[in-house]
């Protein structure tokens, strides 16, 4: 029988891909306009960028270096010369507090994406392989999940070792569980959705159903906790180093100036303020984002 | 001439959406007569389950208000009625039964408390709760030797008792939820529910399909309401069930001389069930009369089409019959008549202006000018 | 109605204990595990921490006394025989006192600090989430969203010196009465009304006993870290309970409710209250772990007597025996406390089944 030619001819490479994106590209308008409707998610938004930009640019932004004391200018109040005062051995605290966001948004997304990667991938395989793997690795969350994240980090830093690398590894082995568990939960109630039975059908392999169908269908919950735990991350991140289990002395950390600011809390109040309030600044955008991004793609309010 | 019970005029419900305005009911007329069962028919969307809610002023308050008209029950109009006088009219004048019984009824309540609250809220026991007391101590009565002095005894209280009938003392608390425990079974018992005593116990989850719906028929009747609303009432239960609670709301309506107020989709329903019918179409009555002339003399356009699209078991079909186009946008309706974009019989007037209701035979109305000319 | 405490629930609390038993377990091994990972085994049990001058001998004594020579998983089964009979190691940090004194002595304060904590979390959180929720959109909406975001996003530990600074120092300096820096209760007050122990709460205690000196200066201790501690706490409350409570108002039976021609009053607090209050009690028990997790941070600014201040200088000395001891507690009562949300909620919904 001779060749029919197929009326829908077969797009091939970039143009199909931009085909297969389009309803969803649709999708993310409809979603960025919504969230443009409400001015608090959008302070959210803006917050989030000047301090992503404040990490980026602060080599240019500070006045003085992360290390620069001076020492004749010790425990000043702000001034035009110190914005927001001086430490107790000089520093410049308006730019530490800048040096000091590198530090913190970095470890934030570290360990937010690390975890949300190692989480995802085990979440995914627990929940499509199911039987004994997946009991197992139910127990193994479970047994994360029994300690509050502060003190369960706390000791697993204490093992490793204080230093704020061994923080930021902390940190992610106490946050991936949580990550495992979503994900776990999301493909086994995609599994039974019909169109996943449909892509069976046609004989597609499992690897291409969690990548192609699953995944994409399950971004969204992992987009709000992701920005959410960004939040949970820094204020963890902070608690640890002012008890003393990160940043070391003299480090540009939000956490760590605010552990050396309380020895002079009455006297130089403005030593533990400022950063503080970079914390509470941070992780409310955070927040801000993060609940408008969930209120934005609740399914039954999009009409 | 049959007496009006409720008379529903130029009845205007918007909805202010980010979209535009929704105009779901533009310009209802209606009449419901004592004792009668009306149906409202449509299909959805068209405004039925709308008119309901505007009826109870149930309408959520953003994005929809009741923007005109007048409903009038028994010579008042509702509409002008304070929240307040409208709460007293609600589930004792005036009660709903809606679609789903598994979401409408909360869960996390007794069926009997559920019921209870009605008649707690509308209704007051004195009379019940002195009857109780009477029937009591007649019980004991019973129990003992007549001539014995307890026997005199009892007989003078509920002597006593009797004479306060006509102006009861105010019962204490408990006694009032006895009473309306026992009125409780009663209406249970006036629906057929099965072991009543036993489901007033029970949680919505604990019963089955049609016993919920039972259970909220009940609470709706309780207080003996002027008017039920029966809202899509059997479309979430199964056929069997659908068919029971039917012959049940007949049986009542006989039984406590309400009018029902039928809404559905189903014109099997109505033919079963309503003594006159109302068409609905984008938020109008199309056509408005007895179920008998209905069915066998249907005049408005839509309404033929509606009947020609059921399919027929005597006959052979080849295809099914449907109306060719698609319900329109109740934001930017299409001007005149709403049904014009998809009506075969299409003149001039009917892109225009909307046909008023005309009255070619006596008792039945159509919105069609078909029938009649402006002016008429 | 159910009765009290119906057969199946009591089937279900002992399902549900005996089901603890494995991630019990599991808590213990990590424990173990962590504990082995922190500094030298030997230099655990040595008193006083005196690592130095140690002879041969001595050391030979220790590993033999505590079985540090054998196979790992033996060293394990030590470790969990000796939990099960009450010898939970010795802390070092806390003047080498047995572990179980050291919590005997230490978690009656935090859990009067963390019961403070949760009672104010739920006394204020539930109301003002409702009202919160029912004038949506409203300024009190707007303003009490705002409070409560501040609340999630805030340092806690911050926020408490923020506390202690305006509440201590500001209103001393400025002549007003001003709330105590830091402690659980007046040493010189404790030394002229000593106060007898009954539960080991200061505040209860002292109202059993009459001792009002110390009732009043332990009452003015806890205000401020109480306060401090709950603010989070409080604010995801809220949060929750406004959220729930929108999602509940939009269910098709309050519609029904209202068509009864039951007040706005009675819809709301007999109709939609029970329902939305199932998910709070949830969030509740998470928030249990986050009440723990402040309550370090919590009492090492206010210098309170509790578990998590012993904890942390344990961390900071590698005091093994207070760490793994601090460790378990921790998880078995975040565990227990999920346990009881559990059978609240069971409470509360009769749709669970208990079976």
């Amino acid at each position: 029988m001779a060749q029919l030619k197929s009326p829908l001819k077969m797009k091939s490479g970039l143009s199909k891909w931009r085909e297969d994106l389009e309803p969803q590209v649709r999708e993310l308008r409809f979603t960025i306009y919504l969230l443009r409707q409400s001015p608090l998610v959008v302070a959210g938004f803006i917050l989030m960028f000047a301090f992503v930009s404040m990490a980026i640019f602060a080599p240019w932004i500070t006045p003085y270096g992360p290390e620069e004391r001076i020492w004749e200018a010790k425990l000043q109040p702000p001034s035009s010369q110190h914005f927001f005062g001086t430490d107790e051995s000089g520093g410049d605290i308006f730019s530490r507090i800048i040096w000091a966001s590198q530090l913190d948004l970095a470890i934030a997304v570290i360990v937010v994406a690390t975890a949300m990667a190692i989480g995802s991938v085990m979440g995914a395989v627990s929940g499509f392989l199911g039987g004994k793997i997946d009991e197992v690795m139910m127990r193994i969350t479970d047994i994360f999940l029994a300690f509050p994240a502060l003190i369960l980090a706390m000791t697993i830093a204490a093992a490793l070792g204080r230093n704020l690398t061994n923080l930021t590894i902390a940190l992610i082995i106490v946050w991936w569980p949580a990550y495992a568990r979503l994900i776990r939960g999301q493909v086994l109630s995609e599994r039974e959705k019909l169109y996943v039975e449909a892509a069976r059908a046609v004989g597609a392999p499992t690897r291409r159903i969690i990548f192609r169908h699953v995944l994409p269908n399950s971004i969204y919950p992992l987009l709000i906790n992701a920005t959410l735990d960004l939040g949970g991350v820094i204020l963890t991140a902070a608690g640890l180093s002012f008890i003393g289990f990160g940043a070391g002395a003299g480090i540009a950390e939000w956490g760590r100036m605010i552990a050396d600011g309380r020895n002079y809390l009455f006297q130089s109040p403005w030593m533990a303020t400022f950063p503080g309030l970079a914390i509470l600044l941070s992780a409310l955008a955070m927040n801000l984002v993060g609940d408008g991004l969930r209120d934005v793609l609740d399914p039954r309010l999009r009409r | 001439m049959p007496d009006i019970l409720m008379s529903i005029r130029n009845l205007r419900t918007y909805f202010y959406t980010y979209a535009g305005v929704v105009k779901a009911l533009d310009g209802v007329d209606l009449e419901i007569y004592k004792g009668e069962t009306l149906g409202l028919v449509g299909e959805t969307g068209c405004g039925k389950s709308v008119t309901a809610l505007s009826i109870m002023q149930l309408v959520p308050n953003p994005p929809g208000r009741i923007v005109s008209g007048q409903i009038l029950l028994e010579g008042e109009d509702l509409l002008k009625k304070s929240e307040e006088e409208m709460r007293k009219i609600r589930g004792a004048k005036i009660s709903m039964v809606f679609q789903d019984p598994m979401t409408y009824i909360n869960p996390v309540l007794t069926i009997g408390d559920q019921i209870s609250e009605v008649i707690l809220l509308h209704q007051d026991l004195r009379k019940e709760v002195l009857a109780m007391k009477i029937e009591d101590l007649r019980r004991k009565l019973e129990k003992v030797e007549p001539t014995s002095g307890s026997a005199r005894d009892f007989n003078s209280k509920i002597e006593e008792l009797e004479k306060k009938m006509n102006d009861p003392p105010k019962p204490s608390k408990s006694d009032v939820k006895k009473a309306a425990l026992k009125k409780t079974i009663e209406t249970l018992k006036l629906v057929r529910m099965p072991y009543p005593e036993r489901v007033v116990k029970q949680y919505p989850h604990e019963l089955s399909g049609g016993m919920r719906q039972r259970a909220m028929i009940a609470m709706a009747l309780s207080c003996g309401p002027s008017l039920l609303i029966a809202d899509e009432a059997t479309t979430a239960l199964d056929v069997t069930v659908q068919a029971q609670i039917l012959q049940l709301l007949n049986e009542l309506k006989r039984e406590i001389g309400a009018s029902i107020l039928i809404i559905t989709h189903d014109l099997g329903i109505v033919a079963e069930m309503c003594d006159r019918v109302g068409v609905m179409y984008a938020g109008v009555i199309v056509e408005y009369t007895g179920t008998k002339a209905l069915f066998r003399k249907p005049l408005h356009p839509y309404t033929q089409g509606l009947l020609r699209s059921i399919p027929k078991l005597h006959k052979e079909m080849e295809r099914l019959e449907i109306i060719p186009g698609s319900v329109p946008n109740l934001i930017y309706p299409p001007p005149g008549c709403r049904f014009h974009p998809r009506c075969l019989y299409i003149m001039e007037m009917c892109k225009k202006e909307r046909p008023p209701m005309f009255e070619p035979e006596e008792g039945h109305y159509v919105a069609c000018y078909l029938y009649g000319q402006r002016g008429n | 109605m159910r009765e009290a405490f119906p057969m199946k629930m009591k089937d279900y609390i002992i399902r549900r204990l005996l089901l603890l038993i494995p991630v019990l377990i599991g808590i213990s091994m990590v424990t173990f595990t962590l504990s082995h990972m922190i500094g030298d085994p030997v230099a655990a049990y040595l008193p006083g921490g005196a690592v130095e001058r140690i002879r041969e001998q001595q050391i030979q004594q220790i590993i033999k006394a505590h079985h540090l020579d054998e196979p790992i998983y033996m060293q394990y089964w030590y470790y969990v025989n000796d939990i099960m009979h009450g010898d939970w190691g010795v802390s070092r940090s806390d003047h080498d006192r047995p572990v179980v004194v050291s919590i005997q002595n230490y978690f009656p304060a935090t859990f009067e600090l963390t019961s403070v904590a949760i009672v104010v979390s739920l006394l204020m959180g539930i109301p003002i989430g409702i009202v919160s929720a029912t004038k949506k959109d409203k300024p009190v909406d707007h303003a009490t969203r705002l409070f409560s975001l501040t609340g999630i996003s805030i340092p806690i530990f911050w926020f408490a010196l923020l506390l202690q600074y305006l509440f201590f120092y500001q209103f001393k300096i400025n002549k007003l009465p001003y709330l105590p820096l830091e402690g659980r209760v007046d040493d010189f007050v404790m030394i002229f009304h000593p106060l007898r122990t009954v539960t080991g709460f200061y505040i209860l205690d002292s109202i059993i006993t009459g001792n009002w000196p110390v009732l009043i200066s332990s009452v003015s201790h806890i205000v401020l870290p109480g306060f401090a501690l709950a603010y989070a706490t409080l604010a995801l409350i809220t949060r929750m309970m406004r959220s729930s409570m929108l999602e509940v108002l939009r269910q098709d039976y309050i519609t029904l409710a209202k068509s009864k021609g039951l007040s706005e009053r009675v819809v709301i607090y007999k109709h939609a209250l029970k329902n939305a209050m199932i998910p709070t009690v949830t969030v509740t028990g998470l928030a249990f772990g986050g009440l723990l997790a402040g309550a370090v941070l919590t009492e090492t600014v206010f210098a309170w007597p509790g578990i998590g201040r012993w904890a942390t200088g344990a961390i900071l000395t590698d005091d093994i025996g207070a760490i793994m001891g601090f460790t378990l507690l921790i998880a078995v009562v975040y565990v227990l406390a999920n346990l009881i949300v559990d059978l609240i909620y069971a409470a509360l919904d009769p749709r669970i089944k208990l079976g």
